[in-house]
């Protein structure tokens, strides 16, 4: 059966296949149907390798892949020793890479890539790992080249990357699973020290239980809690000490100090059989304390993790036409080697190796990495590209316009780490009051360390051990640099960059927003926005006006003709012809096509007499020939979409809204009417802004002003938090403490309410640490807690916290038309 | 309970044996896909021949 019906579908994506097409897929004795080209060849691959189980066993239908045949040249280029330097790694012939999949929707994609990999003549080995999407490849050079692997990858719809793991992941790795082995130890150690506490507590001190194996259980614990102490414990003791050392009271010190008076205490009561022990607080303690940390760790990866994945995606490699434009010779360098001018060629499906500037070409790009939203932008010579941004249309020559350091990606990675290295107020603060509780802290134990000394020699030991190790200064050290880092990173994930420490918590204050309007509110692009069509049909009134402004250099005539090439008609050449064009300054354009006289122009012009009202802030501009008005255009800047939804949901939130322009007054006033801004003034210089704003600022106001990061820079730094709105290239040296990168406006919404709920996570963190100090230390010191109560207070405590600052990561944000996939829940892993 | 004196070592050579188990398979990157392998077991992984 090989022509298909309509609305079956189609075997490897799932989308109907149309109707006529013919691509079947010969399955066995079984013949399917693809709805193109690229499914068809894709499908064929996989099933003629002998993975058809690939289609019984996924759970996902994969995306459409694209016929690209242009990249396999791409793909070459990785083949070059010096464009592999960066991430692969050389044993004799044996190499090694790491790879980034993309495409991998369920574990099936999993299975067909290994498999797929694992049969290639001189692959070695090809492991992925299904939760972060990479791949790690052993092959041997002689047998396989790399781009032969990568080719393989494509041929079953996949697309790989090639990326350098780089120093910091590394680091990571080897640090998360340090964490892993000492959270195990302490695990393990605790289990079983409590198998051989409990029997001494079930015994009491009744005698039922004899004194040899009462130390024989005690020196068991001992030596279980050894690794615990000096292996698991081992960062809270280098912590206390560089905290002594600097003459700093940190949060390790009384831990430090907690842990070893127990286990000192344990030790010598063990050789001399007088003592209590406490073994099991002690490795329960530390248990507790580590899977903290562990959490705490994991958070702040994920935060960073959002900026990481930006620069990884700036692929390896590069293709230079070195002799442009006079000639076309390609040449493959690595893309560390480009510098600012130079011109490359960018296939379709390749990834722009550095920032540049279209010269040749038409495409569209998409830019998710950089805005979270996968619509792709039309480029056109002269557009901005940003690199690590993808090529979706026809190839595309560009000149290099940034490199390294200087892209969009590096210098927001770059904001982004001062963001989080700035310690906001809020952060100082707990900092500063942490250390002055540790030192009261220390000073409360020796006094009733003293106290108790005197009255009850006996206790007085285990009571200090537990005041030290009840009291938990987590919510103030750990919980307030969590909770930001959490919100930062979900900042991040939704578009809205912070770049300063203080933002969020200004933001999170914010009573009133200025907006500026032209590139804020409105695109600041002259466009034709709307036409009425008295008589005739559009794209004819379209036709004509574009004729007639043919030769006009000004910004209507230019909006009309680019109005009457979106309209349909294909060039600038299919216009009809113009004859006696005669210009009138100031008031438009008159002239034949096909003997009838057009006017076109100021309506006291080209309609005299006649009048029609157009939305305000509109430029209107009448078409006309001998009997009457054919059309109205209205010409003027656009509102951005979801402007009304910002407006309507920050007025939700409480606050206060102004529009401060350098527009016309009548303009801005008519766009104030429109969103329900009272306060939109217009005819507004910088100068103007800027008093604006401090005469808001001097009723007690905090603003938060929104503009775009150039011609706002004086307002920008006046108000307390300020928001850049560019979009693309500009973004990232605009000079504002916040920038939006998503093209979504409502996400300054979802900002100021992430910010707020950061501040009442943080507050409450501060609340309960407050009272359960101040219920736990009394408690502590009249002897009512012993230590191994104190250790799991004190852990749980600190849990509580960590877990409350971590739902900042996965706060949700009002749905949204465009909004992406929900991100995974966070992985404690 | 001399008994005791034989399980008490015992118990520590088994938690021993365990710590050694569980430091190996960190060792060897089990811990770095904790998604993956849930999947992997419904596939079948007998390896194609070499094409």
């Amino acid at each position: 059966m090989p022509a298909t019906a309509v609305g079956q579908p189609c075997y490897h994506c799932g989308e109907a296949v149309p109707q006529g097409s013919d691509y079947p897929i010969r399955s066995g004795e079984v013949t399917r149907s693809a709805c193109c080209r690229g499914c068809q060849a894709v499908a064929q691959t996989i099933i003629d390798s002998g993975n058809a189980d690939y289609y019984r066993l996924r759970t996902d239908l994969p995306k459409t892949p694209e016929a690209a045949l242009d990249e396999l040249k791409a793909l070459a280029l990785y083949d070059l020793p010096e464009v592999q330097e960066g991430f692969v790694k050389n044993e004799g012939t044996l190499r090694d890479a790491s790879l980034i999949l993309e495409g991998i929707v369920c574990a099936a994609c999993v299975w067909l890539n290994e498999r797929h990999l694992r049969q290639l003549p001189g692959v070695i080995a090809a492991d992925i790992n299904f939760s972060t999407h990479r791949a790690r490849v052993r092959w041997d050079d002689r047998r396989i080249k790399l781009s032969q692997i990568l080719e393989a990858i494509r041929d079953i719809g996949y697309h790989a990357y090639p990326f350098d793991t780089g120093r910091q992941e590394e680091l990571f790795r080897k640090e998360r699973n340090a964490a892993i082995r000492r959270l195990a130890i302490a695990g393990l150690g605790m289990m079983q020290v409590m198998m051989y506490a409990l029997p001494t507590y079930i015994a009491g001190d009744d005698g039922s239980m004899p004194r040899d194996i009462e130390a024989l259980m005690r020196f068991a614990s001992l030596l279980l809690t050894l690794p615990v102490v000096f292996y698991s414990a081992w960062p809270f003791f280098q912590g206390a000490w560089r905290d002594l050392r600097l003459h700093r009271a940190g949060m390790d010190v009384p831990v430090a100090l907690g842990i070893g008076a127990a286990f000192a205490a344990s030790v010598y009561g063990s050789f001399t059989g007088s003592q209590d022990v406490y073994y099991d607080s002690v490795v329960m303690f530390v248990f507790f304390l580590l899977t903290g940390r562990f959490l705490e760790m994991n958070a702040r990866k994920r935060s960073a993790e959002a900026a990481e994945t930006l620069v990884k995606l700036i692929p390896a490699a590069a293709v230079r036409l070195p002799d442009y434009p006079t000639a076309r010779t390609e040449e493959a360098i690595g893309a560390v080697r480009l510098a600012p001018g130079d011109f490359v060629l960018v296939a379709t499906g390749a990834a722009f190796p550095s920032d540049a500037r279209v010269v040749e070409g038409h495409s569209s790009v998409d830019e998710s990495l950089l805005t979270g939203e996968s619509r792709p932008i039309p480029k056109h010579p002269g557009s901005e590209i940003i690199g690590g941004s993808h090529n979706l249309g026809s190839p595309l020559i560009c000149r290099v316009e940034r490199t390294g350091q200087d892209t969009v990606v590096s210098s927001i990675v770059r904001l982004l780490d001062r963001a989080l290295a700035e310690k906001p107020h809020l952060a100082q603060a707990a900092d500063r009051i942490a250390s002055s509780f540790v030192l009261a802290l220390l000073v409360v134990a020796a006094g009733i360390a003293t106290y108790w000394a005197m009255v009850d020699p006996a206790r007085a030991f285990w009571i200090t051990v537990s005041v030290l190790v009840v009291s938990c200064p987590c919510a103030l050290g750990l919980a307030t640099p969590v909770s930001l880092t959490a919100a930062l990173g979900r900042l991040t994930r939704i578009g809205l960059l912070s770049t300063r420490g203080h933002a969020l918590e200004v933001l999170a204050q914010a009573s009133d927003f200025v907006f500026d309007k032209t590139g804020t509110l409105t695109d600041g692009l002259f466009r034709l926005r709307e036409v009425r069509i008295l008589r005739g049909d559009r794209d004819n009134a379209l036709q004509l006006a574009a004729a007639l402004e043919q030769g006009a250099t000004h910004p209507i005539a230019a909006a009309l003709r680019e109005a009457a090439l979106d309209g349909g008609s294909d060039a600038a050449g299919a216009l009809p012809h113009v004859q006696h064009l005669t210009y009138h300054p100031g008031l438009g354009v008159e002239g034949e096509i096909n003997g009838q006289r057009y006017r076109l122009g100021a309506p006291e012009f080209a309609a005299p007499g006649e009048d029609f009202s157009l939305p305000a802030g509109l430029t209107l501009i009448a078409l006309a020939d001998a009997q009457g008005v054919l059309a109205w255009f209205g010409l003027g800047d656009g509102l951005r979409p979801q402007c009304a939804e910002l407006v309507a949901q920050l007025k939700e939130l409480g606050v206060r809204l102004h529009l401060y322009s350098g527009d016309r007054p009548e303009n801005v006033a008519a766009l104030g009417r429109q969103l329900g801004i009272a306060d939109a003034r217009g005819g507004m210089h910088p100068q103007d802004k800027l008093e604006a704003v401090r005469s808001l600022q001097a009723t007690g106001a905090v603003v938060a002003m929104t503009g775009d990061g150039v011609n706002d820079a004086p307002v920008l730094a006046q108000a307390q938090v300020s928001i850049a709105v560019d979009q693309g290239a500009e973004a990232a040296q605009a000079a504002a403490d916040m920038i939006l990168l998503s093209s979504e406006l409502v996400r300054l919404a979802d900002g100021v309410r992430i910010a707020r709920k950061t501040q009442r996570v943080i507050r409450q963190n501060l609340a309960w640490s407050v009272l359960y100090n101040a219920l736990a230390i009394p408690a502590a010191g009249m002897g009512l807690v012993t230590p191994w109560m104190a250790g799991i207070g004190m852990s749980a405590s600190s849990l509580l916290v960590v877990l409350n600052a971590l739902r900042l990561a996965n706060h949700p944000t009002k749905a949204h038309p465009t909004e992406a996939p929900p991100q995974t829940s966070p992985k404690i892993s | 309970m001399n008994i005791l004196y034989l399980l008490i070592p015992i118990s520590l050579a088994i938690v021993a044996i365990i710590a050694a188990i569980f430091l190996w398979a960190v060792r060897t990157g089990q811990f770095e896909d904790m998604e993956g392998p849930a999947h992997r077991i419904l596939m079948d992984d007998d390896d194609p021949p070499k094409s």
